[in-house]
């Protein structure tokens, strides 16, 4: 369980970012996770709510967007997607696969509030 | 008010990945060889470890940092005992290193006069995998009795190894485990993944395993 470290990591890249952009309020957060990553979104929400207090985040939004796990078959080229435990290529049975997606583990874009110009 | 979007795309975790690379080119500066060694509790990791000091400490000056989750002292006590600096992080209950405690480990060895710093994560076949160290070398101990099935159910450790340690080889025969269907599941993750059959009861493969490490770090540039 590392998620409270991944959630620290996901407020100091927003508070970063909403300073850089003069943000009065950070609205939501858009976060991108493979399936590969192994984080559990409801431990993030959890320790989100207690450590953004006081902080530009206070109750904005995380949105976690699931990208699915992609494998390439590198013998037929057949790609396929997996769900729960990695898997041969389901075309020819080949094991000798390339990882496309799944992996990714990052925040995307956050939405902030600013004053009028 | 004006409500906008800002495109962000960074990692999260980018800010120990950036403390890691300043530890790699720190211990490059230092001329020390670093390896992380992972694996699950019980995988046999500090044995391992012993094994490894105990094959090189006529041939080169090795330093332990050892990662627990709590202030016990079993493992840099049994790596002291050997005569080798050891320096013990306790994590204060975090399943993993993180690349600041290891930049704090680091300042206690010894390092001017050290050729390889050896790194025991916390057991653990999660965690560790998500927070780069700053080693040169990634290493997972796996061994027989954890069973064939966790390349399939633990992938993400396997994705960033440089070298896989088959523990309990001489466990084999008692136990139901499928070397092939280990391997097949090895291979989707880490094609050509360097691996050594070992058993610290047997030492079976450990002189493989010095010979391999023994090159890597006269071969490091050093």
């Amino acid at each position: 369980m590392h998620e409270l470290a991944v959630t620290e990591s996901i407020l100091s890249i927003s508070e970063k970012y909403a300073k850089e952009n003069g943000a009065l309020k950070v609205t939501s957060i858009n976060l991108v996770i493979g399936r590969l990553s192994s984080i559990v979104d409801e431990s993030v929400q959890f320790y989100w709510d207690i450590i953004s207090k006081e902080s530009l985040c206070y109750q904005a939004i995380l949105n976690f967007e699931r990208r699915s796990a992609v494998l390439h078959c590198n013998v037929c080229d057949h790609e396929y997607e997996i769900d729960t435990s990695l898997q041969p290529c389901p075309a020819c049975g080949s094991p000798n696969i390339k990882v496309i997606s799944g992996e990714e583990f990052f925040v995307d874009s956050i939405e902030i509030e600013k004053a009028d110009e | 008010m004006n409500s906008i979007r800002v495109p962000v795309v960074e990692k999260i975790l980018s800010a120990n990945d950036q403390l890691a690379h300043q530890n790699r080119s720190f211990l490059k500066s230092k001329g020390v060889f670093s390896i992380n060694i992972m694996a699950s509790p019980g995988a046999g990791k500090t044995s391992f470890i012993l094994q490894t000091i105990q094959g090189l400490k006529n041939r080169m000056n090795v330093g332990v940092i050892e990662g627990d989750t709590a202030a016990v002292t079993i493992d840099a006590d049994k790596i002291s005992e050997v005569g080798i600096p050891a320096v013990q992080i306790n994590t204060g209950g975090d399943c993993h290193l993180d690349a600041v405690m290891v930049a704090g480990g680091m300042q206690q060895l010894p390092l001017e006069n050290l050729d390889l710093m050896i790194i025991e994560n916390v057991g653990n076949l999660v965690c560790p995998a998500a927070f780069d160290l700053g080693t040169d070398i990634n290493i997972l101990i796996a061994s027989v009795p954890e069973g064939d099935d966790k390349p399939y159910k633990y992938p993400a450790i396997y994705r960033g190894l440089d070298v896989l340690i088959l523990n309990k080889m001489d466990l084999l025969p008692y136990i139901k485990f499928r070397p092939d269907y280990f391997k097949q599941g090895v291979e989707m993750l880490n094609p050509g993944l360097t691996t050594f059959p070992v058993s610290c009861t047997t030492g079976e493969g450990i002189q493989e395993w010095l010979d391999w490490i023994e090159n890597r770090v006269k071969n490091s540039g050093k």
